[in-house]
């Protein structure tokens, strides 16, 4: 199986060299046989990926310890569940997961455009021959994701206990599929700067790509989020992590990109700023998945220790260099067809959201990167927290969703004022009643929370007036029942509607953002049993411990150790919560001692969380278990001497007997245990948001509708009329 | 004004406005951002009272509670010095004795003093579970 492995993956890097070879090859002498081979080669890369990566999925699933990254990586005690998942946590199986999406997107694109932009697609499959061929090099040269141990162990070392969460199960694919999926509309503007073709075509064919990408690291993003909160007891969804910000970055140029492509299909505008963003975003991926993988921004030292560094920073540069070489030597063919006419237009207000957008990535970049800029310039590494990123980002974030609510509202071209005054006089009215109502409430001392909430009515009310005069115009026109006429409205004009329903979701999801973080009320409280803390108005009373042996396959699996807290409001009952933290076993008998070890391990939290529409209530547990240590040592000693004498499986039973016992008596005599407590208004909006946003980019984003052709036609017949009825 | 001078005069003042907005940027990080330290060098210079953003390896057998506060030991990633550091609250989940943190400190006294909430541990995407033994 390993053998077999390892022979897809030096064959997927020679047909991917192949390939690259046969389509430039092919392209430079105008052979159609030769590209078709290039093309051919795609696929048998995503054959060759695809069954490599089902051996490294079959070897995990079927616990083959014989494998290295197995072993470090999955356990028998790993549920079902989570052994799928192990096999992308480890940095070899994620670099073939990187090559298996990219292959596959890139066959469906072939498939796709295969009677369309012939003299593009060659140059476009060798880019991401080139990125199949850099991976699977890795995966060859660098890091053995088929590596077999010469003598296999009986057990692996699990999946580390944090990961453990559904969300963490579908995260990295969502990430890797958004950039993977980015590459092919990168691909497509490199093989479109090659030949000078920078029509619209190149960006038609690869829109549902870009999309796509944009939806999956969107997710991904959101999935990270949440898993934050959910799972690692410290109550927030977002830090300014270097990790975070690296999906953060290609995801806002991403979407610059797919506004600013809807003026270069319109206008004929915007070329070398469209070609230049999805560049960026490209780059940006490969830097995403490079930081993510290297850890280099964890301390510069790690470059050196990491095998990545070298090839990755390599490639990295060559394709910024390539690009701005590319970009400037095709600057002719990329003028502009049209002019801005005024700077209250559409283009105008997608050109600063634009800017917004790549600020925001800039602002992002550098405090990423400061450290080590820092490091460059003064020879001293400094560093940036989250009160940095915030005072540039949270302006910049209010003005972009302020900007998402009046670019649907403004026609292209040139705006009147009337025209003007007709869109945007309900949303404004909107506005200004939320900020009175929201100052007579007392949300005024927090200024940025409300200029967000206010900003964020005024983009509902914005969307909600568009779907209402789409529909009551239908209406008019096909007499439709109202959910028919809206549904209707909708289906015909997706990509339009779905945007709107994105902007909707953003503004939620935006508001729950800022409530959530301006008032959130937090408390870090050590509490006897019987003790009562007061998190916001909520009263928190730490009831009673407890604790439970989880058993897993007939084995332990981990040790929780939890707290009954009652949640009660203005006297009343609210909830009954049960935090705890669960112990993973420590493999180092040596070193805790066959009792300690189960109490050393890696531990993570399992939150109390009742989330509602208004406010979530959160509460973590830290138990204290320090006032069992002489029991634990008393129990080490015990078991180290008996360890010759008694057979294992009674061995076994005399352990679970004693940690039973060992966490009987924490029950008894408990300690007090530190707990953090959040009560944080709207954080369900955060996700809600997230839901509509994605809803909308399928919406936006499905296949099928009417082929453009047939809407061209319909468009041209629409305007006649309008003409006649004008001239009436 | 001629159109193409008038929009070479418009592109020159969005350039320098942009130019201004990250120089503003760049000079204030500067002064916003907080050095990076290792214990050893904290052992060398550190004054009372300065901001530092300390990074280490939590050394085993160091992680002492006293009440709400929690005193531990940060030893180099790869070195000997260590510097004591003493924390009030709650703490991520994967801290761990012998585990990468980074936490923003004081010098006070002796110690140093953790602000609260400054505390993390090394990306959980990193994360390989303990040595392969």
């Amino acid at each position: 199986m390993a053998t077999f492995g390892s022979a897809c993956l030096i064959l997927a890097f020679a047909v991917s060299l192949f390939g690259i070879g046969a389509s430039l090859m092919g392209a430079q002498r105008g052979r159609a046989d030769w590209i078709a081979s290039g093309r051919r080669a795609v696929f048998a890369l995503a054959g060759l990926a695809t069954a490599a990566f089902v051996v490294l999925e079959s070897m995990f699933l079927t616990d083959d310890f014989s494998n290295e990254v197995v072993v470090s990586h999955s356990s028998t005690t790993t549920p079902f569940f989570y052994k799928a998942a192990a096999a992308w946590s480890s940095q070899e199986g994620s670099l073939l997961l990187w090559l298996f999406l990219l292959s596959v997107w890139s066959s469906l694109v072939l498939v796709l455009v295969r009677r369309r932009l012939r003299d593009v697609t060659p140059y476009a499959t060798a880019v991401l021959l080139g990125l199949g061929a850099f991976f699977a090099g890795l995966l060859v040269f660098l890091e053995h994701p088929f590596s077999t141990l010469p003598a296999a162990p009986s057990e692996g070392i699990g999946l580390s206990p944090l990961l453990r969460h559904p969300s963490m199960m579908i995260h990295p694919p969502m990430l890797y599929s958004g950039y993977t999926l980015f590459t092919i509309p990168f691909a497509f503007a490199i093989g479109a700067l090659i030949v000078r073709r920078v029509d619209a075509e190149w960006i038609r064919s690869t829109r549902r790509f870009a999309l796509a990408a944009w939806i999956f690291l969107g997710v991904g993003i959101i999935l990270g989020a949440r898993w934050s909160y959910a799972e690692l007891g410290w109550g927030g969804y977002w830090a300014w992590d270097p990790v975070e910000n690296a999906s953060l970055m290609p995801w806002l140029v991403g979407t610059a990109f797919i506004h600013s492509v809807m003026i270069q299909e319109k206008r004929g505008m915007l070329k070398v700023w469209n070609v230049s963003l999805i560049l960026g975003t490209g780059i940006l991926c490969l830097l995403g998945t490079f930081l993510v993988r290297s850890g280099i921004l964890q301390s510069i030292h790690a470059f050196g220790a990491s095998t990545l560094g070298v090839p990755f920073i390599t490639l990295i540069a060559l394709l910024i260099f390539g690009s701005i070489a590319l970009v400037v030597s095709r600057r002719d063919s990329l003028r502009s067809e049209h002019r801005l006419d005024s700077l209250w237009s559409r283009e105008a207000i997608f050109l600063m959201n634009n800017i917004v957008l790549v600020g925001l990535c800039v602002v992002v970049w550098w405090g990423t990167f400061f450290p080590l800029i820092s490091e460059a310039i003064t020879g001293d590494p400094a560093s940036v927290g989250p009160p940095w990123f915030d005072k540039y980002v949270v302006p910049l974030t209010i003005l972009l969703v302020l900007l998402s609510g009046i670019a649907p509202l403004i026609a292209w071209r040139r705006s009147t004022l009337a025209n003007a005054r007709r869109n945007l006089l309900w949303p404004a009215v909107t506005a200004v009643v939320a900020f009175v109502a929201l100052l007579l409430l007392g949300v005024g001392e927090r200024p940025w929370a409300l200029l967000m909430f206010v900003v964020g009515a005024f983009v509902l009310a914005a969307v909600a007036q568009e779907f209402w005069r789409g529909t009551v115009a239908r209406r008019a026109m096909s007499g439709e029942s109202p959910p028919r006429a809206l549904l209707q409205l909708v289906r015909r004009n997706r990509r339009r509607y779905g945007g709107y329903i994105v902007h909707a979701g953003i503004a939620v999801l935006f508001i729950g953002v800022a409530a959530s973080s301006a008032f959130q009320d937090a408390v870090d409280a050590r509490l006897q049993v019987g003790q009562s803390a007061k998190v916001g108005e909520y009263t928190v009373t730490y009831q009673k411990p407890f604790a439970d042996l989880v058993i897993a396959r007939g084995d332990l699996e981990r040790i929780d150790i939890g707290a009954v807290m009652r949640v009660e409001k203005d006297g009343k009952y609210v909830t009954t919560m049960r935090p705890s933290r669960g112990f993973y076993p420590s493999r180092a008998f040596v070193a805790f001692g066959p009792v300690g070890r189960f109490f050393e391990g890696e531990a993570t939290s399992e939150v109390g969380l009742q989330a509602g529409r208004l406010r979530d209530v959160w509460v973590a547990m830290t138990p204290d278990i320090n006032t069992l240590e002489p029991v634990i040592k008393e129990g080490n000693k015990v078991f180290t001497d008996a360890a010759d004498e008694l057979p294992p499986e009674m061995a076994g039973a005399a352990l679970a007997q004693a940690l039973r016992g060992i966490t009987q008596r924490y029950v008894a005599d408990p300690p007090p245990a530190t707990f953090r407590m959040h009560v944080s208004p709207l954080v369900s909006w955060v996700w809600i948001g997230a839901l509509l946003v994605l809803l909308g980019g399928i919406t936006a984003a499905w296949p099928g509708g009417p082929d453009l052709a047939t809407r061209k036609v319909k468009a041209g017949y629409a305007a006649r009329v309008a003409q006649d009825l004008g001239r009436a | 004004m001629d159109p193409s001078r008038k929009r070479r005069i418009r592109l020159i003042v969005a350039l320098t406005a942009a130019i201004c907005l990250a120089g503003a940027l760049m000079v204030t990080t500067f002064s916003a951002a907080s050095p990076e330290r290792i214990p050893s060098q904290l052992v060398a210079s550190a004054e009372p009272g300065k901001t530092y953003k300390l990074g280490g390896k939590v050394v085993d057998g160091s992680i002492k509670r006293e009440g709400d506060t929690m005193v531990f030991r940060v030893r180099d990633p790869k070195g000997r010095a260590t510097v004591p550091v003493s924390y009030t609250g709650a703490v991520p989940d994967p801290f761990r004795e012998g585990r990468e943190v980074i936490v923003t400190v004081k010098k006070h006294g002796n110690t140093f003093v953790g602000e609260r909430d400054s505390l993390v541990t090394k990306c959980p995407s990193k994360f390989q579970n303990e040595q392969k033994s």
